[in-house]
C-alpha cells in the first residue's frame, strides 16, 4: 500500500554504533575545565520549619567555596515542571525553601573544589528545625484540620483551581449527560476502589548537570534534560541570568521516561557558577534520585458503574485521588491525563462524570513518569471492564471490541478534558484495536487458556487482558520546530529541536527527513537540542516527539525540496513543473527522464549565479493528539501456597499508526512493557514512620533482570494516522499502561482474587487469597 | 598514591587516593564510556574486565587494580572497527538510552569466550549483573544470539 524507501523500514538506529563503541558522550562525560562541585544537604524530616542553619564548620573546611541555603540565598516561586509557559503546575516551590515538606527535600548545597569535599562539607552543616506536623494519607489531606502543607504566596500561574489551603494542589471537573438518570437505568451497579502507588523511573543513568563558561562569558549547560528549552527558561526564571546568557546542550541521555522533564539540578550549578564565575558540575547518586527527585504519583480510583444485562454502560462515574507528594508538579496534568486518556475508551457511555483531586502530603514530589496517569487510570478501568464482563457473562475481548471507540468516532471527554483545563474536540481517524485484541489473543492463545484454571501442584495458570490509550503529543500547546540546510555533496544538515532520550527520535526524524527527499539516511546530518543551534522544542514529554517534530522535519524537507526544484529549474532552463525528485538525491525531468545530482544543484546554488543556500525552517503544532491503541494480554502462574505471581508471557499489540522505523517502535513495546510489569508486581517506595524512604538502593528497589524477564511479544497492527507524518502517531508510552491491569485480571483468572491494589506481592495476593476462601 | 595500569593495551600512571575506587579513576583520566548507574555495586553500568573478570569497577579499589590489565568496551572495538558483540548490538537494535550498553557489552565478549554458543539460560545468567531500564532485554538476548552465530563461524 505504502512504498516508502526509508519509513517504515528498520534503519540502525543512528547513534547506536557510537553507544556501543562508548565514543558517546553523556552529561557527567565532558571534560568541564576546573570544575567546582555542588553537594546537596537534605531534610531529614517529613515537614518542619527550618530554625537556624549554621555552615561555618562546613565553610571552614579546606576546599569549601560556598554554601547555599534559604539563609542566604533567595528565589521566587515557580515549579521544577518543564512544561510549556505558563506551566498548568502551581508555583509552589523555591531554589531553598525555608520549610521543608518531604525526607529528601533540598535544604541548600555545598560548593566546593572537590565532589568528595562538597558531600563531606554537606554533611558537616548543622539545621536546627522545628518539626510541623507530617501528613502521609492523601484520603486525609481536605479534611478540615489537616495540617497546612502549604500556606504561604503559592499560585498557580494559569487560570486553575488550585487551593492550597485544602491541600488541594489540582481540581478536574466534568461530566455530561445525566449520571443519575443512567445509574437508574442500569440492571446493575458495580463499584470498585483500586489503588496505586509511587515509583521511581530508574532510568540507568542519574541526573547530571554542569555549567561551564565559553571563551565569551555565556553560561553553557550541559544536563540529563528531556527540556533544554524549558530549562534555559526555569534557569533563567530561578537565578535572574539572562535568557540570552545561557546555552543548554542536550548530549546523549541515558534514559529518561518522565524523571527528566523536572528541572532541578540545572538552577543550581548556574546559580553556583554564576556566582563565583567557575565551571560547576553535579551528578546525583543512585540514593538521591530515588529519595529526592520524582516519582510516579500515587492515585486512588473509585470507578462506579451502571450497566443493562446486555452489558451496555449506562452510567460510570470516576473518582480520583491523587497524591502530589511535597510540591504540585505535574499535579494537575496527570490528574486530567488519569481521566482524558482513559475515558475516551468508551466513548458510547452516555452519562459520565468526573471528579480528581491532586493533594499535598509530606511524601516524595510526583512528576512525569511514562503513561502520565493514564497507567493508573487504566489499572481501575480494565478490572472493571473485566468484572462487568464477568457478571454479565461476556468475553473481556469480544466486549471490548463491540463498545471500544472506532474510526470516525469522537467522544464528550477528548472536548471536557484537557491539560488541566477544557479539551480540544477530536475524531479518532485511525483505530486498529479490533486487530491488535485479535492477534495479541492469538499469541496469548487466549481462547484456549481462558477460565481453564491449569493447575500444576499449588501452581494455577489463568490469562487477563488489558486496552488502553494515549495521545501523540498535547492539541494546542505542543509545538517543534526544524531546520534544514544542504551540502555540496547533496547531503543535509538536519537541526531539530527535538530532544532524544535514548528513545531513537534522531533516527526517526532522519527517517522522515531523507523519505521526503529521496535520499538515503546517511545523507541526513542531525543534531538536535542545543538552544543556540537547533529551532525551538517543547521536549521530549507526551509523546509528542514522533508526531509533533516529525511533522515539523516533514514539512521542512518539503520546502528544501521545493527549493531544489526551483534551483534545478534556473540552473537548467526547464520550467520547475516539468521537476520532480527523484529517489536517491536526484531530481527528475520529466520531459526526457533526465536525471540532475542533488551535489551538481547545490553547487550551482552556492558557488555559481545568484548564489543561495538551499534551506528551510519550519514549525508544527498538533491541532489534535492522536491515540496509539493498545492490547495487552497476560499468562500468568499464581502460586497459591507462596502467593508469587509468576508471568510466563506478556504480548503487547499496538497501533501506532505507520511506525516511522519498526524495530525502534518495537523497542519501545517491550521496554515498556518489562517496566510495567515490574511496576506491577515488585516495586515499591518503603517509608518509615517519619516518612523516610528506606529502600533507595537498587539492592532493596527491585526491578526486573535479565533471569526476571517472561516472553515479551510485541506487535505492531497494520495502520496509518491520516494526520500524522508518513502516517505516524506515537508509540513510547502507552505499552505501560497494560501490564498491571492485564496481570491482575489473569490473577482473578486464574485463582478468582481480585487484587486492587499494586504492587501485587506475594504477601497481598497470599493475604487475598486466604481472604477470599 | 600511584600505580600503572594497562588499560585497552595501554600503560598508564596514575595518581589517586588511597580509597578510590577504580570506577572513578578510570573515569577522571578520560575513560568515560565506564558509567557511574549506582555507585554500589548492583547495575552494573561500570562493568569492566580486570585480568579476565567482569568486575564492577565501583566495588574495585583503584590500589588493589594496579599493575593489572584493564579492558573497557573501547578496548575491544572502536567506531572505525567496531567489534561483533558491538556490531551485533547495533544491528539488533538492542540498544536505546545507551548507558548500560558498554557494561553489557563486556559482559557478553565474558560470556561468549567462555561459552561461545550459549543457551538462553546461559545468557540470561551471564546478564543478571546488568541492568537495562530500556529495552525489556528483548533485544539484547537477540545480539547475543547474533554475535554468537557469527563468531563461532567466522562469519
Amino acid at each position: 500500500m505504502n512504498e516508502f524507501s526509508v519509513v517504515g523500514k528498520p534503519v540502525l538506529k543512528v547513534d547506536s554504533l557510537s553507544l556501543a563503541c562508548g565514543s558517546a558522550f553523556f552529561t557527567a562525560d565532558f571534560g568541564v575545565k576546573d570544575p567546582l562541585y555542588i553537594a546537596f544537604f537534605y531534610s531529614p524530616h517529613a515537614h518542619a520549619e527550618i530554625k537556624a542553619i549554621d555552615d561555618s564548620s562546613a565553610l571552614a573546611m579546606k576546599g569549601v567555596v560556598d554554601v547555599f541555603h534559604s539563609g542566604n540565598t533567595s528565589s521566587g516561586l515557580f515549579t521544577t515542571a518543564g512544561q510549556g509557559y505558563p506551566e498548568p503546575s502551581p508555583y509552589d516551590t523555591r531554589l531553598f525553601n525555608k520549610t521543608v515538606r518531604y525526607a529528601g527535600d533540598i535544604v541548600g548545597a555545598v560548593l566546593a573544589e572537590s565532589e568528595k569535599t562538597a558531600r563531606a562539607a554537606a554533611r558537616a552543616v548543622a539545621v536546627e528545625y522545628t518539626l510541623l506536623p507530617p501528613l502521609f494519607d492523601p484520603e486525609k489531606a481536605m479534611e478540615g484540620d489537616a495540617p497546612r502543607i502549604h500556606d504561604g504566596d503559592e499560585y498557580a500561574p494559569l487560570p486553575v483551581a488550585y487551593r492550597p489551603e485544602q491541600n488541594i494542589a489540582g481540581e478536574v471537573l466534568f461530566s455530561f449527560g445525566n449520571v443519575e438518570k443512567g445509574f437508574a437505568e442500569a440492571d446493575f451497579i458495580e463499584e470498585e476502589t483500586y489503588n496505586t502507588h509511587c515509583t521511581s523511573h530508574c532510568a540507568m543513568e542519574p541526573h547530571a548537570a554542569a555549567a561551564a563558561f565559553d571563551e565569551h562569558g555565556r553560561l553553557v549547560i550541559y544536563s540529563t534534560t528531556q527540556v533544554p528549552f524549558h530549562a534555559r527558561r526555569i534557569v533563567s526564571m530561578t537565578t535572574g541570568i539572562p535568557l540570552h546568557r545561557i546555552r543548554v546542550v542536550k548530549p546523549r541521555i541515558g534514559g529518561g521516561f518522565g524523571s527528566k522533564q523536572e528541572v532541578i539540578l540545572e538552577p543550581y550549578v548556574a546559580l553556583a557558577a554564576w556566582k563565583h564565575k567557575r565551571n560547576v558540575r553535579a551528578e546525583l547518586t543512585r540514593r538521591e534520585v530515588f529519595t529526592t527527585v520524582r516519582t510516579r504519583h500515587a492515585m486512588r480510583v473509585r470507578i462506579r458503574s451502571g450497566f443493562k444485562k446486555d452489558g451496555t454502560i449506562t452510567a460510570l462515574q470516576m473518582d480520583d485521588l491523587m497524591n502530589t507528594g511535597a510540591y504540585g508538579a505535574h499535579a494537575l496534568t496527570v490528574l486530567s491525563n488519569a481521566a482524558s486518556k482513559v475515558l475516551p475508551m468508551f466513548n458510547k457511555i452516555p452519562n459520565m462524570a468526573f471528579t480528581g483531586h491532586a493533594v499535598y502530603t509530606t511524601l516524595p514530589v510526583g512528576g512525569a513518569y511514562r503513561g502520565y496517569g493514564a497507567t493508573q487510570g487504566y489499572f481501575a478501568f480494565n478490572q472493571h471492564v473485566d468484572a462487568i464482563c464477568r457478571k454479565i457473562g461476556a468475553d473481556f475481548v469480544e466486549y471490548v471490541k463491540k463498545w471500544h471507540i472506532r474510526e470516525g468516532e469522537t467522544s464528550e471527554v477528548f472536548r471536557a478534558i484537557g491539560e488541566g483545563t477544557e479539551g480540544v474536540s477530536q475524531i479518532v481517524r485511525s483505530c486498529k484495536l479490533n486487530e491488535c485484541l485479535d492477534r495479541g489473543a492469538e499469541e496469548i492463545r487466549w481462547k484456549e487458556l481462558r477460565g481453564k484454571q491449569i493447575r500444576s501442584g499449588s501452581v494455577v495458570k489463568g490469562v487477563g487482558a488489558a486496552v488502553s490509550m494515549q495521545g501523540s503529543g498535547i492539541a494546542m500547546v505542543d509545538m517543534g520546530s526544524a531546520s534544514m540546510k544542504m551540502n555540496d555533496d547533496g547531503s543535509f544538515n538536519l537541526f531539530a529541536g527535538a530532544t532524544d532520550i535514548g528513545t531513537g527520535s534522531d533516527t526517526i526524524l532522519s527517517q522522515i527527513a531523507a523519505e521526503t527527499l529521496g535520499v538515503p539516511v546517511e545523507m541526513i546530518v542531525i543534531l538536535s537540542s542545543d538552544t543556540d543551534l537547533t529551532p525551538f522544542d517543547t521536549g521530549a514529554y507526551a509523546s509528542s516527539t514522533t508526531y509533533i517534530s516529525g511533522q515539523a522535519v516533514l514539512r521542512c524537507a518539503e520546502k528544501v525540496g521545493d527549493q531544489i526544484l526551483s534551483a534545478a529549474s534556473s540552473m537548467k532552463g526547464i520550467p520547475v513543473g516539468d521537476l520532480s525528485l527523484g529517489k536517491g538525491g536526484k531530481v527528475i525531468n520529466s520531459a526526457d527522464g533526465s536525471e540532475i545530482p542533488f551535489s551538481e544543484i547545490a553547487c550551482y546554488s552556492m558557488y555559481s549565479r545568484n548564489q543561495f543556500q538551499i534551506q528551510a525552517q519550519a514549525s508544527f503544532f498538533g491541532e489534535e493528539s492522536p491515540p496509539p491503541f493498545m492490547a495487552h494480554f497476560a499468562e500468568v502462574e499464581v502460586d497459591m501456597e507462596t502467593g508469587r505471581v509468576r508471568v510466563v508471557k506478556f504480548v503487547s499489540a499496538g497501533d501506532c499508526g505507520q511506525p516511522i522505523n519498526p524495530a525502534l517502535a518495537l523497542g519501545q513495546i517491550e521496554g515498556a512493557t518489562l517496566n510495567g510489569i515490574s511496576y506491577a508486581l515488585t516495586e515499591q517506595y518503603l517509608f518509615d514512620a517519619k516518612g523516610k524512604m528506606t529502600n533507595n538502593s537498587f539492592w532493596d528497589y527491585k526491578i526486573y533482570g535479565s533471569l526476571d524477564i517472561p516472553e515479551i511479544k510485541a506487535i505492531l497492527a497494520d495502520s496509518s494516522e491520516p494526520s500524522g507524518p508518513y502516517g505516524a502517531k506515537s508509540i513510547s508510552e502507552i505499552g505501560i499502561n497494560g501490564p498491571a491491569p492485564a496481570i491482575a485480571n489473569a490473577i482473578f483468572d486464574a485463582v478468582g482474587i481480585r487484587l486492587r491494589e499494586l504492587p501485587m506481592t506475594p504477601e497481598k495476593v497470599l493475604a487475598a487469597i486466604k481472604a477470599g476462601r | 598514591m600511584n600505580g600503572s595500569f594497562f588499560v585497552n593495551g595501554k600503560k598508564e600512571e596514575w595518581s589517586f587516593a588511597p580509597d578510590a575506587v577504580l570506577l572513578d579513576v578510570l573515569r577522571n583520566n578520560g575513560y568515560t564510556e565506564v558509567h557511574r548507574g549506582c555507585g554500589e555495586g548492583e547495575c552494573g553500568a561500570c562493568a569492566v574486565i580486570l585480568e579476565g573478570r567482569l568486575v564492577n569497577s565501583c566495588q574495585v579499589f583503584a590500589a588493589s587494580a594496579a599493575g593489572q590489565k584493564i579492558t573497557t568496551v573501547a578496548g575491544i572495538g572502536s567506531i572505525h572497527s567496531p567489534h561483533p558483540i558491538q556490531q551485533a548490538f547495533v544491528e539488533a537494535g538492542a540498544i536505546q538510552c545507551g548507558f548500560c550498553t558498554p557494561a553489557m557489552i563486556l559482559a557478553v565478549f565474558c560470556l561468549l569466550q567462555k561459552t561461545p554458543n550459549p543457551a538462553d539460560e546461559e545468557i540470561r545468567k551471564a546478564l543478571d549483573g546488568n541492568m537495562c531500564r530500556c529495552t525489556g532485554y528483548v533485544k539484547i538476548f537477540e545480539a547475543v544470539r547474533l554475535a554468537a552465530r557469527r563468531m563461532s563461524s567466522n562469519e
